[in-house]
């Protein structure tokens, strides 16, 4: 084994170290900081030092080095928090985000941004504290010093300060795994002798590494209390401390770090980039940071797979089963409704397996809504509402581009300078709320804001130099719509925050590709509300099956709004072959299934049809279809693993009985129709009369 | 109906010689390379897609998987084309997809040295010799060896959305 198979893990977690790093950052209370955080910022650091030691990251090595210096001192309240040395500690985050990035590329990290990183975090130390922080110097070897633990009673093993030789206890670890981690040791160092005593197994070793980071590398294969390390006693040590060369780059006291804790070395923190629940704080543990695992998607996606073959499996049977008769096969009919239970409950624990809470999006926005402010001059508080609403987690990925737009449009055209805001009466410090609640099958997002809301008339004259048709007589809601037009943007400068008018159309389309949509309320002078409003999962639908001819079709129910009998005096022929189908005080356009699809042996008649009326991408028009089955969830399956893209179909499922039924996509069988009706005009000769006229019942065709 | 076909049972009778799948279109004998045939199935429960080409007969439920079902027959413009109890669907692996094809039967497993393998004369409006891999001449018959990776992955079979499109 490889320590390289390692890099995955130490990038994944120095990755949610730096996301923590970040939130505690933001959360800061500059005038009265909770030492609490201040210390969950340093172990962050420290950790990642550590691990970036380990593998032999120097860059990253060396400036989270300078880092947990300049934070040592303001975790001992030595260095006074400004928001301006929060904005560099934030920077410094960036920075070593982005070496993480490089490394994990297999990139080399920035030399030139290294560089100045690393001039700014001296800075600071000499201007703020007076002392010369570690230069970093390139010294690949250099340690982590040991510097006080969060928690004084952890790791009650005294470590020594020069660790040339070591004694690695590894405790009740098994035959196989224990030569692996005498391997890895033999990498570190030299194996000098190995026993074994009861259920320890006792490995010395003569190595330049230090202790910290000789657990850091065993924490990847065994827990953390079943490793200990302690250096030898002095005198047992066949080289002392003369060893020229290793023992400056590993003896704290004689690096340039004049910042030297001035606790004794007692208690070394584990740095693993691995958990290692006991280094800290007990309140921290019973987090139950190490009850979670990390699973790979795919295997999720298979389970729930599986699952989902099984719920069609039983309902299978209880199809069978519900043929038989009740009283004599009592046993088989109360075991049937137990399965059915059983499966049910088996998949909705499974579906909540992918959920992750919105906290996973809206934790980014405090850094954005931060940064944005500073540099538009504006003074805006971000509140979070249901962070720990939980939605799938393909779709939170997806709907982090969407929402980080809307934000960026509140604060940029929404929210107004503080002057403003003052001469309008309202409070300076204007208000962002991100809220995200359940509704049914869908989640709410909505993003508030409490700024000049959208200008009418600014959006109607913009509107109109596109080129859009618009008249005054068009609702507020008509008109908020247009800004998801393509190409509109009223701010009245290109900045680079925003108003480059890509955005809101593109904000539309990839909620619509989500399943969802997307809606504007606005009030002059009180602020505007964006809602999207989104399925919680595209990995089963909520459908409602329909019937034409023999075959049967899955409508997504979210498009339903209503199922009807047209009676003849509703419906109006136009322009020859087109239906309206009047319902209430709206004409709809008719389409037919089975005219779309050709289905043969369907009801052709359109007064013993029902009428569906459906909404997609705004559209609304009525579906003929012969019978309506019922409403059911069913699992979405893709069409297009094994055949292609078919138009007016969005995806397949699999019904009771095992056959293939196909999702419908309204929007699609909208244009799909439009282009079959086109079809079968080019082929013939244009009608007489176009007027429109009383509907005749079509005779078929 | 279902059976799953053993590779390793036909054991190689020389190293060289490849298997082959035959089955039937009428009266032609046509064969496949085994090693693409995942499994042999019964006709069954076919939903067919709207506004796609005859020959695609629709899709089904392979254990979960929606897979789609191609008749070669229709393609092929065999005059007879019938369902029923002998018709077999042979389902093929070709790239990362799982394809059905609808043949009038499965006849044998055939081992073919390459001796036995011609090349494919440059016929054919209907089946392109693009698509076949040669002719296989067994004593007196004569095997059709059919690339069903090309033909199925080729763009006059629908099947695959083409980048082109």
């Amino acid at each position: 084994m490889d320590i390289t198979d390692f890099y995955d893990t130490f990038f994944e977690e120095a990755e949610e170290l730096l996301g923590d790093m970040e939130r505690h950052l933001l959360e800061l209370d500059l005038d009265d900081p909770d030492a609490e955080q201040l210390n969950a910022i340093f172990r962050a650091a420290h950790s990642i030092k550590g691990g970036a030691g380990t593998f032999g990251f120097d860059v990253l090595q060396h400036t989270t080095h300078l880092f947990e210096n300049i934070l040592d001192y303001t975790r001992r309240g030595e260095l006074a928090l400004r928001r301006d040395i929060v904005d560099t500690f934030l920077e410094t985050k960036d920075m070593l985000h982005d070496q993480l990035d490089a490394y994990r590329n297999g990139d080399q990290p920035d030399a030139e941004a290294y560089a100045r990183i690393c001039q700014t975090l001296q800075q600071m130390a000499r201007e703020e504290i007076g002392v010369e922080v570690d230069e970093g110097a390139p010294a690949p070897a250099a340690q982590p010093e040991p510097t006080p633990a969060p928690a004084a009673e952890s790791t009650p093993e005294p470590v020594g300060e020069s660790g040339d030789h070591l004694e690695v206890a590894l405790i009740k670890v098994d035959h196989k795994n224990r030569e692996l981690l005498v391997e890895e040791l033999g990498q570190l160092g030299e194996v000098l002798s190995q026993r074994s005593d009861g259920e320890r197994y006792l490995v010395t070793l003569d190595t330049s590494a230090s202790a910290d980071d000789i657990e850091a590398v065993m924490c990847f294969i065994i827990d953390a209390d079943q490793v200990e390390v302690r250096s030898l006693p002095a005198q047992q040590q066949a080289a002392p401390e003369t060893l020229p060369a290793a023992a400056e780059s590993t003896e704290p006291a004689a690096s340039p770090a004049a910042d030297e804790p001035s606790v004794p070395a007692a208690a070394a923190p584990k740095d693993a980039p691995a958990k290692a629940p006991s280094s800290k704080p007990k309140a921290k543990a019973a987090a139950g940071e190490s009850t979670s695992i990390r699973v790979p998607v795919d295997k999720v996606d298979q389970i729930i797979n599986l699952v989902g073959e099984l719920i069609i499996t039983q309902s299978m049977l209880d199809q069978t089963a519900s043929e038989l008769d009740g009283v004599a096969h009592g046993a088989m009919v109360n075991g049937m409704n137990l399965l059915q239970r059983n499966a049910r409950d088996l998949q909705e624990a499974v579906m909540s397996i992918r959920m992750v809470p919105m906290d996973y999006v809206f934790s980014r926005f405090p850094r954005l809504v931060r940064d944005l402010t500073a540099k538009l001059d504006k003074d805006v508080e971000l509140v979070t509402e249901g962070k720990s609403t939980e939605l799938d987690k393909s779709l939170t990925e997806r709907i982090i581009d969407p929402l980080t737009h809307l934000v960026r449009n509140s604060l940029d055209h929404g929210i107004e300078t503080p002057d403003k805001r003052e001469a309008a009466g309202k409070p300076r410090t204007g208000r962002l709320t991100l809220s995200a609640q359940h509704q049914g099958g869908n989640i709410l997002i909505e993003v508030i804001d409490d700024g000049a809301g959208l200008n009418r008339e600014k959006l109607l004259t913009k509107a109109r130099d596109n080129g859009l048709s618009v008249s005054d007589s068009m609702s507020d809601d008509e008109v908020w719509q247009l800004i998801f037009a393509p190409g509109f943007s009223t701010a009245q400068e290109v900045s680079d925050v925003s108003g480059r008018g890509v955005g809101m159309d593109v904000v539309k389309r990839n909620i619509q590709g989500m399943g969802g949509h997307v809606e504007i309320l606005s009030r002059p002078g009180e602020g505007t509300t964006t809602r999207i409003v989104l399925p919680l999962t595209l990995a089963i639908l909520d459908g409602m099956s329909i019937k034409v001819g023999n075959e049967i079709f899955i409508l997504p129910l979210g498009a339903v709004l209503e199922s009807l009998q047209p009676t003849e005096e509703e419906l109006y022929a136009m322009a020859g072959d087109d239906v309206l189908l009047k319902v209430r005080d709206e004409y709809l356009p008719v389409i037919a299934v089975h005219e779309v699809f050709d289905v043969e042996n369907a009801c052709t008649k359109y007064t013993d049809s029902i009428a569906v009326i459906v909404q997609g991408e705004g559209r609304r028009y009525a579906l003929l279809v012969d019978d309506l089955i019922g409403q059911q969830q069913v699992v979405v399956k893709n069409l297009e693993t094994n055949y292609r893209k078919v138009s007016g179909v969005s995806a397949a499922t699999i019904l009771g009985d095992g056959s293939v039924a196909l999702i419908l996509d309204i929007a699609d069988m909208h244009r799909l129709s439009r282009i079959k009706k086109e079809a079968r005009h080019a082929s013939r000769l244009p009608s007489g009369v176009n007027a429109p006229v009383p509907f005749k019942e079509v005779e078929p065709s | 109906m279902t059976s799953k076909l053993n590779a390793a049972n036909a054991a190689a009778v020389d190293a060289h010689s490849r298997e082959f799948l035959v089955f039937s279109l009428g009266e032609e004998e046509y064969a496949v390379d085994i090693l693409k045939v995942q499994e042999i199935r019964g006709y069954e429960n076919v939903t067919r897609i709207a506004n796609a080409p005859d020959f695609i007969k629709g899709v089904t439920n392979l254990r979960g998987v929606i897979v789609p079902i191609v008749d070669l027959r229709i393609k092929f413009h065999l005059d007879k084309v019938e369902y029923g109890g002998q018709t077999v669907v042979i389902v093929v692996n070709v790239g990362e997809r799982i394809v059905g094809i609808v043949v009038d039967g499965v006849s044998d497993v055939m081992s073919l040295t390459p001796e036995q393998i011609k090349p494919a004369p440059e016929f054919g409006v209907t089946l392109s010799s693009d698509y076949l891999s040669g002719l296989g001449s067994l004593e007196d018959r004569m095997l059709v060896l059919v690339d069903i990776e090309k033909l199925l992955t080729s763009e006059e079979m629908a099947l695959v959305d083409h980048v082109a499109e």
